[in-house]
Parts: structure tokens; sequence; C-alpha cells
């Protein structure tokens, strides 16, 4: 389970949006039970359409400050612009921790669609998010 | 050289779940030779067979992206702080 405010629920959407006609990207911070604190965006690397990768600058301030701040980094989220919020194969392929929280937001149906997994050893199952 | 290398919560299975290392080394490939020579279970989340960088591993010397600053020959120094992240990628392609 996965827990945001509809503020940040709608920071991932809008930083979706932006990012267009590129994928947008960022990660998710807070607590180990899916709490998110905050949602940090970044530049997608990648600058592309149909890959993305988040920015290993942000990376490194994003893994520093949760130290600092007693937070975890607890997964990413990215946008799909023309397929349903569901990991692609590449997701799967790429996703490096078996503990993060992977959030897609799709862009193809108004309004747009956030949903939440986990992927562990390439199984996704699809998780609740619940908006506060 | 003795450096210190943060190694991340995913990693950290292979490395007998320490959250750091010391290794010896003057450049960054030589500082991940020596610690999968230490931990042989993390060697292929690190270099490539031919030596060169995992593509998914961010590798950083104190703020510094390696990849700006050498790739595996980056000069580490004494009490440089090492840190290994995941990279995050994905995509719809």
């Amino acid at each position: 389970m996965l827990t945001l405010t509809s503020h940040q629920r709608d920071a991932m959407i809008a930083t979706s949006i932006r990012a267009l006609p590129d994928e947008g990207c960022g990660l998710l911070i807070g607590h180990d039970d899916g709490t998110v604190v905050d949602v940090v965006v970044s530049e997608n690397v990648l600058h592309s359409a149909k890959v993305y990768e988040i920015d290993p600058k942000v990376m490194l301030r994003t893994y520093r400050r949760c130290d600092d701040e007693g937070l975890s980094v607890l997964g990413v989220f990215h946008s799909h612009t023309h397929s349903e919020a569901y990991p692609s194969p590449t997701d799967i392929h790429q996703a490096p921790d078996p503990s993060w929280h992977y959030v897609l937001v799709s862009l193809r149906d108004v309004p747009s669609v956030v949903r939440s997994y986990r992927i562990v050893d390439g199984a996704v199952t699809e998780e609740d998010i619940v908006l506060h | 050289m003795a450096a210190t290398i943060r190694i991340p919560t995913v990693l950290r299975p292979a490395v007998g779940n320490q959250a750091t290392a010391s290794v010896e080394g003057s450049t960054i490939g030589e500082v991940l030779s020596a610690l999968a020579a230490q931990y042989p279970a993390i060697t292929g989340q690190l270099l490539n067979e031919d030596g060169s960088l995992h593509r998914f591993l961010n590798v950083y010397v104190n703020d510094d992206d390696v990849r700006y600053i050498g790739g595996v020959d980056a000069p580490v120094a004494d009490g440089d702080e090492i840190t290994l992240l995941p990279a995050v990628a994905g995509g719809a392609a």
C-alpha cells in the first residue's frame, strides 16, 4: 500500500504533463510504512518519450536528504505518454529494488491514471494507493 | 589509498549486509575491483566483463558522478567517500 496526499498525486501528473513529449519521472521519499512525505521531481536525463532515467545528481541529493531527515527512498514514478499505467517489460527488467513502490502515470486517457506496483523477481503485483 | 564505499540497500545482501566497506585503490576501477575481490557476489553488479562500469549503477566520488571525471579511471584519494546507488531507469519502450 502506498499512501499519498492528493497534492502529491497531482504533482506526479503535473510533472508528467510538463515533461511531454518525453516521459516524466521522480523519486518518492517517506516512511517505511509506505507513507510518502515528498515527491522529488527529476529531469528525465534520457529526454525520451519511450525511456526514462532519474538524474544521477538527484539520486545522490535525495539519498543524502533521506539520511539527514530519517526518511527512505520509497520508490520511483514515471509516465507512459501513450500507453497504460502498467510496468513495461523494460520497467520490469530494470526494476532494481524489490522493496520499492513503482508508480506509473498514464497520460493516455483523460483524466490521467496513477497506479502503483511492487516488482519482485520480475513478478508484478498492483497495490492500493490510499489518498489522504 | 583507503576509501569508504557506501553500499545501497539493494546491494547489501551481496556484502554481508554492511552499509559501508573500506577498500584500497587509487582509481574507481581499482576500488570496485577490490570490493568485488572481497565480495565476489557483488561482481556482476559493479563492472562488466570488459572492466567498464555496469550500466545500471551510479558511482560517485564525494559529490561527483564518476562518468564525468574519468569513469573507471576517476582518481580516488585517501579519505574519499564513494557512494554506489542504483541507476533508476525504465520506460514504455
